[in-house]
């Protein structure tokens, strides 16, 4: 409930600093008038073309950097040689901000859906590839040596040691890619102007119809929280023997 | 048999090294119920983990029906202190039981019956689909050691299993343990700090010395099979066997080689 009163607070103070002309209302017209921008907006076709383009390039470009991500950390943790051999090249990498590749991207796929994906995944491996790294290393000795003593194959320790004790960390990891995939997919339409809200924002600005911009920042927004909702209840079902999630299960 | 015959292991680090284990030599009879007793840090996890083949030797070997033991051999379980992190939290009771059945082949009707047996005489009826984090630690260990008896092991390793557990809870599963080793007629070197509980449940026991670490005593406890708790360890035979390797401990602690570790 009192998440929900801060949320109305947010929107009060929206509709209130346009009217008292704090802020110009040219530019950030009140709550009330966004909404029904928005309301318009939902009964177009384009729109959930927009809508749908954005969230098929986070998906596809979630999926590649999520299965990236995951072999490779699970590889590079099973094997010690590779953790040291790849530790600074990971270090060199990570930093490079995604939206730095823009004009590499335009130049290899041009504006579609290819320099999207580049974007996206380039943010998002990271996310999971360092959390992946860190779960391996949080695999229990004794754990470990129990698997050994009962002559599990190495692939058997993998599948049933080191990856239930990974999987956490993958959420942790997903979850973060999830919300990055997000933002590059939006920073990529609108820049690049790929097909999707990104470049939908971008037309709106460009024409003045700023209550509609507004309204699609707000979608940007929604999808957002709707993907980290969805992201934290899949991680409560899948979880539920771990504890940071059992407390809320049992009790 | 298991035998360990001159067994030395020295721990390596860039700085220093630490000599664990010095010399030792001993056996055990297919069948046997021995237990390993010495003072704190005297390398009995150490010994316990070359004789499973989960860290190589030294120097010396440790064979096991005249094969060398050169990393976990088949036919062997081990019951860790640490059950808490030896289940795996993830799997239910029924499945941490059934996975290294299922890791050895076993066909899937005999592994039904190997998990709700060994379930059932430790006296875990009903939890199967609960997860081990559920159950109470003394629990808990009797899910490790019904995951050690279904594996059908001929050598069963235990490393201080009780030494986390209450002790009304700790005289329950050494009456456990005395139980199953006499039905099942498996082989167990039992490892603890405790000299009562040694000395109850051995037929055997093996008291070691202060690292760097030799075999300081060896005692035969010539109790009766059937004992419980009340009357055996009342008994004046037990006060006597007892009374022994807690001097022989003393004497360990005492005679500290001064060849020990420099740094």
């Amino acid at each position: 409930m009192l998440r929900l009163s801060g949320l109305a607070g947010l929107l009060g103070l929206a509709e209130l600093l346009p009217r008292l002309g704090l802020v110009d209302d040219d530019y950030l017209p009140p709550a009330s008038r966004i909404v029904a921008a928005l309301a318009a907006e939902a009964r177009t076709a384009a729109f959930w073309t927009a809508v749908g383009d954005t969230l098929t390039a986070w998906a596809i470009g979630l999926v590649i950097a999520c299965t990236l991500g995951v072999a490779a950390g699970v590889l590079i943790g099973a094997v010690p040689v590779l953790r040291t051999w790849t530790a600074s090249t990971i270090e060199f990498l990570r930093p490079i901000p995604s939206v730095a590749l823009i004009p590499l991207a335009v130049l290899l796929y041009g504006t579609g859906l290819g320099s999207t994906l580049l974007l996206v995944v380039y943010a998002a491996f990271w996310q999971v590839l360092v959390q992946v790294l860190h779960g391996v290393a949080d695999v229990d000795p004794v754990a470990e040596e129990t698997a050994r003593s009962f002559r599990f194959s190495a692939w058997a320790r993998v599948r049933h040691v080191l990856w239930p004790t990974a999987l956490p960390y993958v959420f942790t990891g997903l979850r973060l890619a999830a919300a990055v995939a997000l933002v590059l997919a939006v920073t990529a339409e609108l820049v690049i102007g790929a097909p999707g809200l990104g470049s939908v924002i971008a037309v709106a600005q460009s024409s003045g119809a700023i209550a509609t911009m507004d309204a699609l920042i707000v979608v940007t927004g929604l999808l957002g929280v709707a993907i980290n909702l969805g992201a934290r209840l899949a991680e409560r079902r899948l979880l539920s023997w771990h504890q940071s999630v059992r407390g809320e299960v049992a009790g | 048999m298991l035998e360990v015959s001159g067994l030395r292991k020295v721990y390596r680090s860039q700085r220093r090294e630490v000599e664990a284990i010095r010399d030792l030599t001993f056996t055990v009879d297919d069948g046997e119920l021995v237990c390993v007793v010495g003072p704190s840090g005297c390398g009995k996890t150490t010994l316990l983990r070359c004789v499973a083949g989960l860290l190589g030797p030294t120097g010396g070997a440790v064979r096991l029906a005249g094969n060398a033991v050169t990393g976990p051999p088949p036919g062997m379980a081990v019951v860790f202190q640490e059950y808490g992190r030896s289940l795996f939290p993830w799997l239910s009771v029924h499945d941490n039981v059934d996975l290294p059945l299922r890791q050895k082949r076993v066909p899937r009707p005999r592994r039904a019956a190997l998990v709700s047996e060994a379930l059932t005489a430790v006296g875990l009826d009903g939890t199967q689909q609960s997860n081990p984090w559920q159950l109470s630690g003394g629990m808990q260990q009797r899910v490790a050691i019904a995951r050690a008896v279904a594996y059908e092991p001929s050598v069963l390793l235990m490393d201080e299993p009780f030494a986390a557990v209450d002790a009304q809870t700790r005289a329950e599963l050494e009456d456990l343990v005395r139980a199953l080793w006499q039905r099942l007629g498996v082989t167990i070197l039992f490892v603890t700090h405790d000299i009562d509980e040694a000395v109850y449940l051995g037929q055997r026991v093996l008291v070691l010395s202060a690292s760097p670490t030799v075999v300081q005593d060896e005692l035969l406890v010539d109790l009766p099979a059937a004992r419980d708790q009340l009357h055996t360890r009342a008994d004046a035979r037990f006060t006597a066997l007892r009374a022994r390797v807690y001097e022989q401990i003393q004497a360990a602690k005492g005679a500290q080689p001064n060849t020990a570790i420099s740094s």
